[in-house]
């Protein structure tokens, strides 16, 4: 492990990263809009209902919300921050000299996808203050907020090595980060709408519902979905209940993001350096 | 040692690099000489184990490039041609970037750093933002971070390209030092003079081929089929004009009276050529001085690249 964080990528990557004042920046204008939102909606919701109590079923609604917005921000910032790592030294010409260093190709995309989770996780863990002030008002348990953290963990990595892998297989950072976020709208949003259309396929002039191994599938795979049982386990039995499938959903999405991290970052460092022997 | 072996690299239908054969003995420095697009970045390319042959193999001390990349780029110091560098990194966080990513420890990093600063003139840059370096000073720079794993053999692509006169002697000083600490060098340029001086052969590449290769006298030699002869008189021209005029290997005889001078094309052989200066001695011509002309290394540059085959 500490061989792993002594990658000279990654440390350099680090130094870079918070010698700019962008990343500070960054940090302080998503602190500044959570506190806005959490202090506006307890004035609101104590000023509106008249009895200046915030009762914890209100508490839960707010760590909802809350925990929505973080996983907007990971969908939104992830691509932002991967899409270009390897593209952006291909145009600053700085990945010629990397690849002819000794450094190993799993080295390089390590570091390079680690620091951007790194900074990903840092702005989460800058933000866990505001959203522990959920806890003042009950209605939410710990284990709970562990869970939905382990779930941004599994999505930002997932993400992020997507952009990873299209930034070493596309030349341009900007297409490189339209493709990822083509790729993130597709798993948030249109995984959610094939969610509805199979639901209503399998559904269709049955009384009772009907096994759709697709409508699993698809629900599986859309993060606001995950997310929604993670918070509301009553909505992942009726998904179940829905599509006839017994595996938990939570299940599904561990699997499927987990193979697709794998798939990303062995395909990154697979193509990261030209295959010398290709041509025999 | 460096050596390639029919060599090839085909982009559909066009050579970029042809059927290159090469040795760079141990210690020796190799000049590529080569036009833009000739295929000298292809070559280094290839030996820095960027691109993939089309045909033929590449070995770095007896390692193929193909069969064994990663071992042979912690033999080589490898510099582009063009090449960027991070923002907000200092020179000193830059070699040690480097260092780490070739396994230095540490320690060996923080006493290496300041003999390599040293080495390229960059002492006083150490604790300076790279990207605001010049652009001689990042050449230099680039350089010592090529040396940092203290490589046996250096690949350097047009090392001087972009500077101005002033830096590209200070790289030339450089690398005249690098070459006396045993380094294998296989540098290239377009400009053939700013290279004979410190290769012990050179390699003239055209259209991906290698059209000549040898020391820089021998190129010269094998080029000349005439001789540019300088004959300073000190009485009258017209008698040396009417002396050289029978002999039968000289043609074009030129006489410039204002400098006292004449000139004529040779085509005799060194043997021929002194044995006319003894005529000329016994005929009694007031000969000052009898001088083959030096010739211009661009002037072979560009015959070489017009197209003849002088091998």
């Amino acid at each position: 492990m500490k061989t792993l964080l002594a990658n000279p990528v990654l440390v350099k990557e680090l130094k870079l990263r918070f010698r700019n004042i962008k990343s500070f920046s960054g940090i302080l204008f998503y602190l500044v809009a959570m506190s806005v939102f959490v202090f506006g909606f307890i004035f609101l919701t104590t000023s509106l209902t008249g009895s200046g109590f915030f009762r914890p079923t209100e508490s839960f609604l707010l760590f909802s919300m809350m925990s929505y917005i973080q996983l907007g921000l990971i969908l939104f910032i992830t691509p932002g921050l991967t899409a270009g790592t390897i593209s952006s030294e291909r145009e600053k010409q700085t990945l010629n000299i990397l690849l002819t260093t000794s450094q190993t190709s799993f080295q390089i995309i390590f570091g390079k996808m680690t620091s951007s989770v790194a900074f990903l996780l840092l702005m989460i863990v800058a933000g866990l203050p505001i959203y522990s002030l959920v806890f003042l008002y009950g209605g939410v348990s710990p284990g709970q907020i562990a869970v939905i953290f382990m779930f941004y963990l599994l999505t930002l990595l997932a993400i992020g090595s997507i952009g990873v892998l299209f930034s070493t297989l596309i030349r341009r950072t900007i297409v490189s980060m339209i493709t990822t976020y083509g790729t993130m709208i597709f798993l948030t949003v249109v995984t959610g709408f094939f969610l509805l259309i199979s639901l209503q396929i399998s559904q269709y002039g049955n009384a009772m519902p009907n096994f759709s191994p697709m409508s699993y599938f698809w629900a599986s795979i859309n993060p606001p979905v995950v997310l929604l049982t993670l918070l509301q386990p009553a909505v992942a039995d009726q998904i179940l209940n829905l599509a006839t499938v017994t595996f938990p959903l939570w299940a599904g999405y561990f699997i499927f993001y987990s193979v697709l991290t794998a798939a990303a970052i062995f395909l990154s460092v697979k193509r990261l350096r030209v295959n010398m022997h290709k041509y025999k | 040692m460096i050596e390639t072996i029919g060599l090839t690299k085909k982009y559909g239908s066009f050579y970029a690099l042809q059927d290159l054969n090469l040795v760079v003995e141990e210690g020796h420095v190799f000049g590529f000489v080569g036009a833009n697009g000739a295929g000298k970045s292809t070559t280094f390319s290839i030996l820095a184990t960027l691109l993939q042959p089309t045909a033929g193999d590449a070995f770095i001390n007896g390692m193929s490039v193909t069969e064994k990349p990663h071992e042979v780029r912690a033999q080589i110091g490898y510099m582009p041609d063009f090449f960027g560098v991070y923002d907000q990194l200092k020179t000193d966080e830059y070699l040690d970037f480097y260092g780490a990513s070739y396994g230095l420890k540490p320690k060996e990093r923080e006493q290496l750093i300041p003999k390599l600063l040293e080495l390229v003139n960059l002492e006083h840059k150490r604790y300076d933002y790279v990207d605001l370096l010049s652009r001689g000073m990042k050449q230099r720079l680039c350089l010592a971070r090529a040396l940092i794993h203290d490589p046996k053999i250096l690949i350097l692509d047009e090392p001087a390209s972009g500077l101005d006169p002033r830096a590209r002697v200070e790289m030339r000083d450089i690398l005249k030092e690098l070459k006396a600490m045993g380094k294998t060098i296989l540098i290239s340029s377009h400009i053939l003079p700013e290279l004979a001086e410190m290769c012990d052969s050179i390699g003239v590449i055209d259209s991906g081929k290698l059209i000549a290769q040898g020391s820089v006298h021998e190129i010269q030699a094998r080029l000349q089929h005439e001789k540019i002869i300088n004959v300073k008189v000190a009485g009258s021209l017209e008698a040396a004009v009417a002396f050289f005029e029978n002999d039968p290997f000289v043609s074009r005889i030129v006489a410039v009276p204002d400098k006292g001078m004449l000139h004529f094309s040779y085509k005799g052989t060194d043997v021929q050529q002194i044995e006319l200066l003894q005529k000329a001695m016994a005929q009694q011509l007031p000969i000052r001085s009898f001088a083959e002309e030096e010739t211009d290394l661009e002037d072979v540059f560009m015959a070489i690249t017009k197209g003849a085959d002088v091998r």
